[in-house]
């Protein structure tokens, strides 16, 4: 049978504010010591209220604004109640009926990843945004003994800095098909997140974190089918596996004449498997209801009004932007907008460089290239737009030619030296003049009669063998242009 | 015989320099020495701290500073608001040992008015009671007749304030906590304005009907602690914005014209005849100084001790999850197989039959299935319960009725029937539902034991409840003390 895949994610990402969700206690709390940013409203000390943070109210309001939400008149908090230790008062404060934001949307470019049997070109996977709201984080458990996990550790040490960090959540509409739209969603959301500037979203600190609801049905078939929900999907790449596999694992065992069972499932990334967490008669009842502790919020029309008119430019208006003003393609435009550092970059560049196309090629060849080996992000470059540019204006003068640069860029990214400082140090300086040329031009047809007499008989490969021993011999710091120019001259 | 005398007495006395500070903190203490045993009105005493305290304040007065209206007064202050240092219990076996890092926001305010804090007050345990028999402790005994119960669950204070152990004491009152063992004791009892007095620091049984109060031996006293301890809090998102007026100017004693409705369904069946004889007395009085008294009715009232014993123990059943051994408090010695083990094994151990009980109701009133039909229900009786009093407070300035059913009842009486418990709180809860602020003052004696009058008011009306209980106070005369 055919079947369709049906996904929908939830991605928490934690805000970026300078004090945690419900008290005074700082928020930047990534790679402390254990224990140190807390008080007794994060502890859940007896007697502790908790007092919302304001600023955390307003980011969610901007993420889903950004993400074409309507943002709620009246919301409330809610207590979600289930005994974890990592929960300091065993319930946590969340929101249920009436969240910040609802009803919102994002399209996800698919180019060269679209579906079987559909137009690859241009082609958009809208994504509906079911809510997005505010709660706080819990802290962090480490099970010491040999499992890992809570059962059949010896003890377990948990920290409380990360406890009321506030996080929101974005669920999705079950509208996503493939693992490949799954991934393209969650880095767009990334994306957009970063522009607003809210949260770090970072996967390997923790600051974004995606779980994802899965499903298959006959093709044509309107009712959802039973899901499994996959949880510690901890990269882009993960997001991708994970789903790939349970997809197959739902499409054997549907084949195979049984059910799904509806469960949660843990993403181990090295074995590569998924593996059931709890059933659905484990699962915890939450127990929702108003949290008393705190009132309800009315956000106002005109607060949201000027809200709205706070918010950045973000990635698809930047996409646009960039394909009208500096005339790039829209493959191009939609990799230097895919994080907001990349189009950070390139901006910074083309302040003093005119040539956008220059500045993309540069960026999406050697230093994409560099970067990758490197294993680091583009905000940590040694290479900055400053080097970039410079070494861009290098090879307009003449000075090096494209393939020196090559060697000066890995010498850059792994110095951080000026490319100008690095060609003065080797004495790399382009040969340009004609006469120079003509002269070693002169030696290499001198010492190869052979290969001048191949192409006399119409050998053309040995014309390049011929611009190569010169090259060699300048040690590539001939003008190539100039090479091919007396070469042709000489050569009858 | 200086700790038979109210705060305001006493402040003159210390502005006179007729007594100081540190000999009225001996004086109490020896009371306490006499009658304690007797009455077991304290957790804990305090007495090094509270006479360094006095000690302070005799060095204010000495240095020609002014002092508060409360500076030097002996307090008790009930064992669940968190106290800095001073070991903070709820009258549980599960927070036996707690010593809390911070000081409640109304224990605060207090010790910002210099007030002596003598020592913490039992209670039933978090607050679960009518009786304070459900104490992990021990049992305090009502000093009108020490075989019969303080009321609860600020049974502690009550019974301090009535044994002279104490000037004044803060209790809550999440259903009659206050006013009803006030009723049982025979004192002043005053549950404010839910919000009116900061939470914080109040370790929580029901959030949405907590409210802390002064227990007083007069309406006077009442005033002047609300004067301290009222007003908005930033780390208590729930506490009010307003403005406070000087709750003293509300002692004129004029209550002409004043309209009084007496809610039917208050003075019915399960009320006790001899209570109801002491309601009828006083309002004879009141219709003596010029007040216009009618009856009325809060038709939705019936079911608001129902409604209550869902949306209380739902509450407490989230806010008493935090007691789970990882953090602080007690966590069970046994051997344990895991972390769910581990939680029962400790919870088991730390918490009391009623505590348990009432953990179970709410789990039960939340759970999926039940929550609509259950919890959701309750608070829908409790927007009619609202609608009630905002449609008679319309035509009336105040509502007057019992505190309690009934005098106060024998140790062991109702402690095995839970159910015929909660009735002694039919008359209180009403006022905890809607918000509304209520006091107990001492009507008259019914077989040797006290009987309270309730006076409700409007939200945020204080005022006109301290007015009409000051005026009764002054007409009435109630000079009766318990003989220790």
């Amino acid at each position: 049978m055919d079947y369709e895949v049906v996904i929908g994610l939830e991605i928490h990402v934690e805000l970026n504010t300078e004090s945690k969700m419900f008290c005074g206690c700082s928020a930047r709390v990534f790679g402390e010591e254990p224990n140190t940013f807390t008080c007794p409203v994060c502890l859940g000390f007896p007697g502790s209220l908790p007092v919302p943070n304001e600023k955390a109210v307003e980011y969610t309001a901007k993420i889903g604004l950004a993400l074409n939400c309507n943002v709620a008149g009246y919301t409330k908090f809610d207590r979600k109640n289930y005994f974890y230790p990592d929960m300091p008062k065993d319930y946590q404060i969340s929101q249920y009926d009436l969240p910040i934001c609802y009803g919102g949307y994002v399209n996800v470019e698919m180019e060269g990843l679209a579906p079987e049997g559909s137009d690859p070109r241009g082609y958009v996977r809208r994504v509906g945004i079911t809510r997005v709201h505010l709660e706080e984080d819990t802290g962090k458990l480490t099970h010491i003994g040999e499992s890992g996990r809570i059962g059949g550790a010896d003890y377990s040490l948990v920290d409380f800095n990360r406890a009321g960090v506030p996080l929101v959540e974005v669920v999705t509409e079950p509208d996503i098909r493939t693992p490949d739209e799954a991934k393209a969603f969650a880095q767009k959301l990334k994306n957009i997140i970063e522009h607003l500037g809210v949260s770090d979203c970072d996967m390997e600190e923790g600051s974004l974190r995606c779980d994802a609801n899965v499903s298959l049905r006959p093709k044509g078939a309107k009712e959802l089918g039973t899901k499994s929900e996959v949880k510690n999907m901890n990269s882009f790449r993960a997001i991708q596996r994970a789903l790939a596999y349970e997809i197959e694992r739902h499409g054997e065992v549907l084949e195979g004449g049984e059910r799904i069972v509806q469960e949660t499932r843990h993403w181990d990334a090295a074995k590569n498997v998924t593996m059931s967490l709890r059933s659905k008669e484990e699962a915890h009842d939450y127990r929702y209801f108003p949290e008393p502790d705190l009132v309800p919020m009315e956000l106002s029309k005109d607060w949201i009004a000027d809200l709205r008119k706070t918010l950045p430019e973000l990635p698809d208006a930047r996409k646009k932007r960039f394909m009208e003003i500096y005339k790039l393609s829209a493959y191009d435009a939609e990799l230097l907008t895919s994080s907001k550092a990349m189009g950070d970059y390139f901006e910074e560049c083309i302040k003093s460089y005119s040539d956008a196309k220059k500045i993309n090629n540069l960026m999406m060849g050697e230093l994409s290239m560099h970067l990758n080996a490197a294993n680091l992000k583009i905000e940590e470059s040694a290479v900055t737009p400053k080097h970039l540019v410079q070494l861009l204006k290098l090879i307009d003068d003449g000075q090096i030619s494209g393939k020196m640069a090559k060697d000066v860029f890995k010498e850059m990214f792994e110095t951080g030296k000026l490319p100008k400082i690095i060609v003065e140090e080797k004495g790399l300086v382009q040969i340009s003049n004609e006469e120079e040329i003509e002269k070693i031009v002169d030696m290499v047809l001198e010492e190869n009669q052979k290969a001048v007499e191949e192409y006399k008989s119409g050998k053309g490969r040995a014309f390049g063998f011929l611009v190569g021993q010169v090259m060699r011999l300048t040690k590539d710091s001939a003008n190539p242009r100039l090479v091919n120019k007396i070469l042709r001259k000489k050569l009858p | 015989m200086l700790h038979k005398l109210t705060a305001h007495e006493l402040h003159k006395k210390l502005m006179n320099k007729e007594v100081s500070a540190v000999e009225l903190c001996k004086n109490v203490f020896e009371r306490i020495g006499v009658v304690e045993e007797k009455v077991k009105a304290y957790l804990s005493l305090t007495e090094e701290p509270a006479l360094s305290m006095a000690n302070e304040v005799d060095e204010k007065i000495k240095a020609g500073n002014d002092i508060s209206h409360l500076s030097g007064i002996p307090t008790a202050i009930k064992d669940n608001m968190c106290t800095k240092g001073v070991k903070t219990t709820c009258a549980s076996k599960i927070l036996e040992n707690f010593i809390p890092s911070y000081s409640s926001t109304a224990v605060k305010r207090l010790f910002n008015e210099d007030i002596v804090m003598l020592g913490k007050t039992n209670m039933d345990e978090f607050a679960m009671g009518s009786s304070t028999e459900n104490s992990a402790f021990w049992i305090t005994s009502n000093p009108w007749n020490l075989k019969t119960v303080p009321g609860g669950s600020s049974g502690g204070s009550a019974a301090a304030v009535a044994a002279d152990e104490a000037v004044f004491a803060l209790g809550s009152d999440t259903g009659g906590s206050i006013r009803q063992p006030a009723s049982l004791c025979g004192v002043v009892g005053m549950k404010p304005t839910y919000g009116l007095v900061p939470r914080y620091g109040l370790i929580a049984f029901a959030s949405s009907l907590d409210q802390i109060g002064p227990i007083t031996k007069d309406v006077t006293d009442c005033a002047l602690i609300l004067n301290a301890i009222c007003g908005k809090d930033l780390m208590d998102s729930t506490s009010l914005d307003t403005e406070i007026p000087d709750y003293t100017r509300a002692l004129t004693a004029d209550i002409k014209g004043l309209k009084i409705g007496v809610p039917k369904e208050f003075m019915g069946e399960g009320i006790d005849a001899k209570v109801k004889k002491l309601v009828n007395d006083a309002l004879k009085i009141f219709e003596k100084m010029g007040a216009v008294i009618e009856e009325v009715s809060l038709p939705h009232v019936d079911a608001a001790l129902s409604a209550y014993y869902l949306i209380a123990p739902a509450e407490a059943s989230s806010n008493l999850a935090r007691f789970d051994g990882v953090r602080y408090g007690h966590r069970t010695k046994q051997k344990v197989e895991n972390m769910v083990d581990m939680y029962s094994k400790t919870r088991a151990e730390g918490f009391g039959d009623e505590v348990k009980r009432r953990i179970m109701l709410g789990t039960y009133a939340l759970s999926a299935g039940y929550y609509e039909a259950y919890y959701n229900q309750a608070q829908k009786v409790r927007t009619l319960i609202v609608d009630d009093f905002n449609r008679v407070f319309e035509k009336y300035d105040v509502l007057v009725s019992p505190t309690s059913p009934t005098v106060a009842f024998k140790v062991g009486e109702k402690f095995e029937n839970p159910l015929k418990m909660y009735m002694s709180d039919i008359c209180t809860i009403p006022a905890n539902l809607a918000g509304i602020p209520g006091i107990s003052i001492p009507c008259g004696l019914a077989d040797g034991l006290p009987v309270g009058l309730q006076i409700m008011g409007k939200t945020l009306d204080e005022m006109t409840v301290l007015r009409t209980a000051y005026a009764f106070e002054q007409e009435f005369g109630f000079k009766e003390k318990p003989a220790l």
